[in-house]
């Protein structure tokens, strides 16, 4: 039996056919759109690498099955750049050092980026740690993680910057 | 994982009749089923996706007082609710408490009452595990069980339920609301989990093809806003399971408690309601000395199953520590870090 599902995919609509109901959201994002900037780090839902935007809340897609999403709109760190311009969080992670190695960093930014969206977080490095902690880094960027959040959502409430997608 | 067969029914009813065939398990968001079926933990041929039932996502208020919480509300969207959490403080401290930001974003009302346990022997196929495969034996009891079960438990199984969530609605009496094969049915929530005894594998009282569709809030269960907290002692500062937790809700009048809830978390295989220390607490007024009354009430009949006999005397301190800062009253806003037991009781010491 195959299943034909379809996404949109950084604004792009995409059909995907799946022979078999096991794939994940990650592994579809992967595997059969070549977009392999979210990360399959623990593949468990514990480190945060595969975050992604779920119809515009982030989740592990790790532990979402793609099938039971079809229809949905998802934003990956592929889609957060504007005509060669940064995302302001991706701008803030360069200037204040928020990775070492790099491979967390499209989770840390996709999941910073749904942080600032939430709205729960506010000014106060505390509740951006609390909100950041389902994101692991083993180099240990944390300070500059922080700081690049804070940072990127004073310049978006600044700037009036919009959503990706 | 294994492979298997995939339904998205349309309706409640179909949903039912689908998942009563043997060897079928209801998908919601899957944070919990997806993870067990990649360590081949459970093997389910069939996965019957509710994810997108209709008449399962509302948050209502009832004309009796009581609030409906439809099974698929996702733990974020209830947490922030503002009129949710203006009622019911100690219940969105405890959802945001658990697990991390992605996660509460899917998951669900529904799949949180049933997860599984987080016993590392449980989760290993290669273990012997009684819940996994009745009669294998239970590899916890020689093995590394420091934060299994004091409360409730068996020689079959020392597993503890990893919610937070279900320890303040356990305390505040919730009610499960059940569809199932042979119709619909309520059942309190402290009698929604079974302890282990002779059969751990049997979790909960769902038939097979029951579906949660609903969690209910009986009328009056907010008049415990003003003094209602979870705390939760975990082994690093965020993102982890309880070793110990407690919901502590109280109805003050004049300056005595007029009525207390008092539940533990990561106690037993199932959120553990302390009436016992909820006696000893009506009519009193709120001081230490009391507080550690009811949370030696709470904890009698504890033994340690294993190397856990500390978790006693910490569930002791954690009820004590929630009880004091349910008195001090609940904050304006939930701390930076929901229900940590590192945050000083105002105006009191910090380890008291």
């Amino acid at each position: 039996m195959s299943w034909s599902i379809t996404l949109t995919v950084n604004g792009e609509p995409r059909r995907v056919e799946l022979d078999d109901p096991r794939v994940t959201l990650l592994d579809l994002l992967r595997e059969r759109l070549d977009l392999t900037g979210s990360k399959k780090g623990c593949d468990r839902g514990q480190c945060g690498a595969c975050t992604v935007l779920l119809d515009g809340r982030r989740v592990n897609s790790c532990l979402a099955l793609a099938i039971s999403h079809d229809g949905a709109e998802v934003v990956t760190i592929e889609g957060l750049a504007r005509d060669g311009a940064l995302h302001p969080v991706q701008a803030a992670f360069i200037e204040h050092d928020a990775f070492q190695c790099g491979y967390c960093t499209p989770g840390q930014i996709m999941s910073a980026v749904g942080l600032i969206g939430e709205g729960q977080a506010g000014d106060d490095p505390e509740r951006v740690r609390e909100g950041m902690s389902g994101n692991l880094c083993r180099c240990a960027a944390y300070k500059g993680i922080t700081e690049a959040v804070l940072e990127a959502q004073r310049r978006m409430g600044q700037d009036g910057w919009e959503e990706a997608a | 994982m294994n492979r298997f067969d995939y339904l998205r029914p349309s309706t409640v009813a179909e949903a039912v009749a689908a998942a009563s065939v043997p060897g079928s398990a209801y998908l919601a968001a899957g944070t919990n089923l997806l993870d067990l079926m990649k360590g081949g933990v459970v093997r389910p041929e069939r996965l019957v996706d509710v994810s997108r039932l209709p008449g399962l996502d509302g948050i209502e208020a009832l004309p009796d007082g009581a609030l409906r919480i439809g099974a698929r509300v996702r733990n974020a969207d209830l947490a922030h609710d503002r009129d949710f959490a203006r009622r019911f403080p100690a219940v969105a401290e405890a959802l945001l408490s658990g697990a991390s930001a992605q996660l509460r974003n899917a998951a669900t009302v529904g799949g949180n009452l049933l997860q599984r346990t987080r016993c590392a022997y449980f989760y290993d196929p290669a273990s012997a595990c009684n819940k996994r495969e009745p009669g294998a034996g239970c590899d916890a009891l020689e093995g590394e069980n420091r934060l299994h079960a004091v409360l409730g438990w068996s020689e079959r199984c020392i597993a503890t339920h990893p919610s937070d969530f279900c320890v303040p609605l356990v305390a505040l009496g919730a009610i499960v609301e059940i569809e199932g094969p042979a119709g619909r049915r309520e059942v309190p929530l402290e009698e929604f989990h079974l302890l282990p005894g002779e059969t751990p594998e049997r979790e909960s009282v769902l038939a097979p093809g029951e579906l949660v569709v609903a969690l209910r809030l009986p009328p009056g269960a907010d008049a415990f806003a003003a003094h209602a907290r979870y705390v939760k002692l975990r082994e690093r500062t965020s993102y982890a399971f309880a070793v110990v937790s407690a919901a502590a809700m109280l109805r003050m009048e004049g300056g005595t408690i007029a009525e207390a809830r008092l539940a533990l978390g990561g106690v037993a295989l199932k959120p553990w309601r302390a009436r016992e220390a909820e006696a000893v607490l009506a009519g009193a007024r709120p001081e230490a000395a009391t507080f550690r009354r009811a949370a030696e009430a709470a904890l009698e009949g504890a033994r340690p199953s294993g190397e856990n006999g500390f978790k006693i005397e910490l569930a002791r301190r954690i009820a004590a520590r929630a009880l004091a800062l349910a008195a001090a009253g609940t904050p304006e806003r939930i701390p930076a870090l929901p229900a940590s037991p590192m945050a000083p009781v105002s105006g009191g010491a910090l380890h008291g």
